[in-house]
Parts: C-alpha cells; structure tokens; sequence
C-alpha cells in the first residue's frame, strides 16, 4: 500500500462537469485508492471559497499530493501550483486532471461512458501524483539590460520602447545604416507616410536616449548563458577588415532582423527582359521619378503586375515557398494608385490568383478599380507568359478565368513581378541563436496566438517580418509586444524556471553519445562520474522537450514529470475500469 | 462484465492518445468546448512533446489492455524541434517493430498531426480509428 497522503478534488465546474459525469460516484470509487486520504467534490475549485478548503485540508491533513480535476490544464495549472505553495505543499507534487474539454464536454451524450471515464482519468492522475518528487523551480536573477538585433523599423521602436521603461539596450544592426527596408520606402500606405521621414525620426529618438548604445556594422555571433543572464558576442567590422569584439551581459535578447526580398530567378516571368521589375526595384523607380512615372526618360503607359511571384509556390518545386506573403497585394495596389495619381492615363493591369487585400486595405482595392486599374485573374497551373518584343515593349500573354479563359495579349513597358518575403539568410545567426525556424524557413513563435512572440528559447524573443512576413504596422505592434514581454521579466528582477528537465542516471549510462547529437540545444554533454563517461544535462539549456529520452539505448534518460515509471502507472490507472478496486 | 467486454457489438476499443501541451492538446480541448463526440473510451496523456514518447510505453499500454495508441503529433509546428514529426515517424514505427515481434497487429498503432485547432480532424480520427480497431478485435488475448 501507499504511504503517500494525497487530496483529490473534483470539481462541478458548476454544472459543465457535474451535469454529465456523475462527481458523487467518481469521489466514492477514488476515495478508495491507495494513497488518497482526502477525496471532495467541490462545485467550483478555483473559487476562493475551495481554494481556501484545500489549503485547510493540506495543512490540517498534512497532504503530500494534490489532484485536482477540473478543466484543462492550459486554465488553471498555476492557479493550484501557487495554491499548493501557499499551503505548503511543493507544487510540483500537483496534477490537474482535465475532466471538463477531454471529458464531461465531449462526451455529452454517454452519462455513464464519461463517468467511468472521469474515474479512469483521475485513477491516472493519482498514480501520476505518488510518483512526484518536490521540485524547485529554478531562480534566476536577471540583469535590466536587453538587446536589440537588426535596425530596422521593429528594432529601433523596439529600443527606444525598452528605453523608455528604464531598460538599457544595446542595438545591433549588421549593416551600415540603421533604417532598413522601410528607410529605402517613399510613401506607404495607409497613411501616406513616408518611410524615410519615418525612419529619420526614430533614429534622432534613439539618439537622444542615453541608456541606449548602438552598433552598425555589427552583428551577434555567439551566445551564452540564460534567461535573465545572456552573454552576448558582439562583432563590429571596423575599416580595414578590422573586427572588434564587445561583450554584452544582457537578460533578454530580441531578434528582429526582417527579411529578404523574394529575387526571381533568371527568365522567371521574364525576370531579366529590360524593363521587368521586382516591386521593391518598382517601388524605387517609382520614388525616383518626380511627376509622370518615366523610365529611361519616356512615359510609363502600360504597367502589369503580375502577383503572388515567389508566394504560394506549388509543392514539386525544390523548397517552394509555400506561403502567402500577404503585404504584397497591398503594397501593388498601392503602388498603382500612386501611379495613376501621378498619370492618370496610364493604363495598369493586375494579374492576380487571388486578392488578399485584407481588413481595411480592402478599401485600397476599391480605390484603385475606380482610378481604373483592371483586374485580371490567372489559374495556378497556367501562369502568365513574359516576353521580350521587338519593338522595346514587353508582351504578357494570360488567360483570364474571370472572362471564362479568353487569352488576352498585353503590350507593356513595365512588367512588376509583385513579389513577397523570404526569411532572411543569416545562417550564422541561427546557428548563434540556436532558434527554431518553421516550415517556410521564418523563426517559430512558441505559439501563434497565445505566446506570439516568446520562442523556445527562454527569454529570446522575436518580432517583425524575421517571425513571417507582416507589414510595417504589424511589425511594429509585434515588436511592441516584444518589449513587453521582455520588460515583463527584467523588471521583476528574477525569473523562475520549470524544473521539468531531463535527468540522467549515471549509473545507467554507458556513454554512446546518441543522446547529444539529438539534442539541437547543445544541453547533453560528456561529463565524468566516478571515473567513468556518462551524459550530462546542462540545466540552463535544456527545453524540457524530452527528445533525448527514447534515443537512448539503456534507458538512461527520464524527463521529470514525465518519467517512465509515471508514464506506465498512468497507462495503469486508465485501463483500470468503472468501480473496479485494486486487486 | 463491464471492461471486459470481448468481440462481437459490445466490444468498444481502448484507445491512448499521446498528445503534447502546445499544439494537439488545444486542439482535443476544442473539440470538447466544441461538444464534438468521440467515444469516452479514448483517453489522452499529454506531453511537452511528441519526439519524447517512448516506443516502449506503446508496447506496454498494448500489453496491458489498450486496444490501440494514437500519436497526436506537432508535425511541423512543434516549437521545439524543427524534425519533430520525422522524430516521431521513427518512434511510431519503432512502436510498430515493437508490437509485431510480440505478436499484435502493428496497425494498433496510428500516427497524424493535430494542430491547436483540429477539433474536427481530432474526432474524425477516433471515430475512425475506435472502427477499425473494433474490426481488428480486442488486442489481449485470452
């Protein structure tokens, strides 16, 4: 028998649990486990009223497990964590059932079938319990400084937010200027803003902020160290090929290096034909030239755009983008406006797959048919045909679905290949930053709604178009949410770590290495134990993934929290039916 | 008796599902604020992430009298690591290396991404599953 003393609760959830599962019977079966010394229904146990009753119970019952089974844990797993540290008890010695979203919601219809289910689940979680070890979370004190990778528009609001909330910044821009994309943009929409004064402007305000140091010709080549406490490297490429570099000792680092313009390869939409344009060598042309839109002094008259260039490439291609870049409709309709605000005879035809002016930019769509633009639509398996004519012009053959498939014949002068947004090539900062990247190449978020901007390295975060491709304005709010969450963490003065990390018995351990070469963290090492090799783990470093875990040949590797006697005693619990008793 | 129901109509398959915090467990959690049914059979453990199941613990809840596991992978969205669902494809074929060389039909073990808002794709995938394994038949024997 069990010499643990654990307190279960099962909540009504005020009828979204209690009206589908009968809570009575499944408190009357668990009480019976080994180990539970107290078992209560409780009709709301995130209430204060509970909360208060458990931690009686804990303290008065001495417990040294706690279940609660409630709703999902994604609710409420830190709610009844600092409910347990309050009694006493180590949180880490609490499991929340989820009883409510895998359990009373879904089986709605099956009163008995969820009852016995709840009681199965539960049984798990109890086996789970007794099988938990007091944990610390880890404690680290963090340094109030940040750094800020990439000069572009997200990282220079970036600094001068962090700034602003009494944070020091160091701000890295690799190249020679700070202002990136933005900096080299005329007017943008929606506002009519104009990119270099907008640029020029947050400059003179870093500039006036002490506590921010700023770097050019600089970028991050190594990184150390931890949430709270990173060692960066920082490399300044001086005149001469001179590099000088600075230590910085930072809490928190924010990546926000943008992106690249998707290039065309050659002959691709006629990608190299005299006058066929990608939009950002478009858009400079059209920066240029004052008035009417000329091109080697004559007269634009005749513009295609043909979109989705580099976006949303078929599947057989070798690494296709698969993606949607999303700023370029906005950004061709846009261009076409200002065209015809410029010369309103010029004639302009878009050939599109389909029209992504999304939310408010809905209404530039609508502006630029009434200034005339006309909108031609293209299959994804015949995509328009570039070609270079005698007579200078450029000839664009397509079929439009929109006509019913008439093939149409456009004589051009210039040709825009609207194209999108690559991740940046910086493999040298990936490989420094050690950051996941997703399918289409751009970092990974931890989560895209919930956690947007954090990464799975701790106290790393990401914003702007390095994340996928945003416009200036989305960039700027997800920059923003960068500071926050940065500032979140260096303001408190320390941080707290899940201690639910690898561990490695060594006497287990025959040293084969395959658990280090799986680790893409670097947090496994070769290490010596009485005279002997065995494997490491690097507290700082390690996610808590537990990938090590099955690659390891003599089972040497257990995951806290998800250790394998857990996980069989769990197995157990579910499978052990309705009301029947421990045999 | 109940819990030991054999073949024939009565028999309703145990199903394990490994899922992870992040990416499929919301998406389980949808389909229950959803009120989508699947059979209360299923159970679901969850874990930081897939790449972390153990091929053996899949032999061992079949052992024991799971009829079949469901991997509720990231596939290609889990935050941790970028070659998580060739990571769990191995794991899931290891799992079926495992469960034929002691004698039970490897198709016990199923695999497939659930995102954070596959509650449909989730409930399909029990439905279908919880069928086939019906046909298939208890995996204890005697």
């Amino acid at each position: 028998m069990s010499d643990r003393r654990m307190g279960v609760y099962i909540c009504h959830c005020g009828g979204n649990i209690s009206d589908y599962v009968d809570v009575e019977r499944v408190r009357q079966t668990i009480v019976n486990e080994p180990g539970v010394v107290v078992a209560k229904t409780v009709v709301s146990a995130c209430s204060d009223d509970s909360q208060q009753q458990m931690i009686q119970d804990i303290r008065e019952q001495n417990l040294d497990g706690l279940v609660v089974a409630s709703c999902s844990p994604k609710l409420h797993t830190f709610t009844f964590r600092s409910l347990a540290r309050r009694a006493g008890l180590n949180p880490y010695r609490y499991t929340q059932v989820n009883v409510r979203e895998q359990c009373s919601w879904t089986h709605t219809d099956d009163r008995e079938g969820a009852t016995k289910k709840a009681i199965r689940l539960i049984r798990a979680g109890i086996a789970r319990t007794g099988l938990t070890e007091p944990l610390e979370p880890i404690r680290i004190d963090t340094v109030p400084q940040a750094l800020v990778v990439g000069g572009g528009i997200a990282g220079l609001r970036a600094a001068i937010g962090l700034a602003d909330i009494g944070i020091s910044v160091f701000l890295v821009e690799k190249s020679a200027a700070f202002g990136g994309w933005v900096s080299r943009f005329g007017e943008m929409y929606p506002h009519g803003k104009n990119g270099r004064q907008l640029i020029t402007k947050l400059i003179d305000e870093v500039k006036k902020r002490k506590n921010i140091t700023s770097f050019t010709n600089a970028e991050l080549v190594e990184k150390s160290g931890s949430i709270g406490n990173f060692n960066a490297k920082i490399r300044v490429n001086g005149k001469g090929g001179k590099k000088d570099d600075i230590n910085v000792n930072v809490g928190s680092i924010i990546i926000a290096t943008g992106f690249d313009a998707y290039q065309p390869g050659e002959g691709e939409y006629g990608y190299g034909v005299d006058g066929v344009f990608t939009l950002p060598e478009f858009k400079e042309l059209l920066d240029k030239s004052k008035g009417v839109p000329v091109r080697n002094g004559k007269e634009i008259k005749d513009i295609v755009y043909v979109y989705c260039v580099g976006s949303r490439q078929p599947e057989d291609l070798e690494n296709p983008n698969r993606y949607c870049s999303r700023y370029c409709c906005n950004a061709a309709v846009h261009s076409s406006i200002l065209v015809s605000e410029r010369n309103p005879k010029a004639r302009q035809y878009h050939l599109i797959r389909d029209m992504r002016t999304y939310g408010k930019y809905e209404l530039l769509y609508g502006e630029s048919r009434e200034r005339g633009s006309t909108y031609l639509r293209f299959g994804d398996d015949d995509p328009p045909v570039v070609e270079k004519c005698s007579d200078g012009k450029i000839k664009v053959t397509v079929k439009d679905l929109l006509t019913f498939g008439e093939e149409m014949e456009i004589k051009a002068d210039v040709v825009v290949l609207v194209t999108g947004m690559v991740p940046k090539k910086n493999e040298e900062l990936v490989g420094a930053l050690k950051l996941p990247v997703g399918r289409d190449r751009f970092y990974n978020e931890i989560h895209p709604k919930l956690r947007p901007v954090e990464t799975v390295v701790d106290g790393v975060f990401i914003c702007g178009a390095c994340q996928g491709p945003k416009n200036s304005s989305e960039t700027v709010a997800s920059a923003l949410a960068a500071v926050t969450q940065s500032a979140s963490i260096l303001k408190k003065g320390y941080v707290e770590l899940d201690p639910l990390m690898a561990v490695v018995y060594p006497e287990l351990c025959q040293w084969c290495g395959e658990c280090e070469k799986v680790c893409p963290y670097s947090a496994i090492e070769k290490s010596g134990d009485q005279g002997r090799e065995v494997a490491r783990i690097n507290k700082a470093g390690c996610k808590g993934c537990g990938g090590c875990v099955p690659v390891c040949p003599r089972d040497a590797i257990d995951l806290k929290g998800y250790t394998d006697a857990q996980m069989k005693a769990m197995i157990d619990g579910y499978l052990r039916d309705g009301d029947t008793p421990l045999s | 008796m109940a819990g030991q129901a054999g073949e024939g109509k009565d028999f309703l398959p145990k199903i394990l599902v490994f899922s992870t915090h992040n990416i499929s467990d919301p998406g389980i959690d949808l389909a229950g604020s959803s009120h989508m049914h699947y059979p209360p059979t299923v159970v679901v453990a969850s874990m930081p992430c897939s790449s972390g199941i153990k091929p053996g613990w899949i032999l061992y809840a079949v052992e024991r009298g799971f009829d079949g596991v469901f991997l509720a992978t990231d596939g290609e969205e889990c935050a941790f690591l970028p070659d998580c669902a060739e990571r769990t494809a191995q794991i899931a074929r290891k799992a079926q290396e495992l469960l034929s060389q002691n004698g039970y039909d490897p198709q016990r073990v199923r695999m497939s991404a659930v995102c954070s808002v596959c509650a449909e794709p989730f409930t399909n995938h029990m439905k279908e599953f919880s069928e086939a394994l019906r046909k298939l038949g208890p995996a204890r024997k005697g």
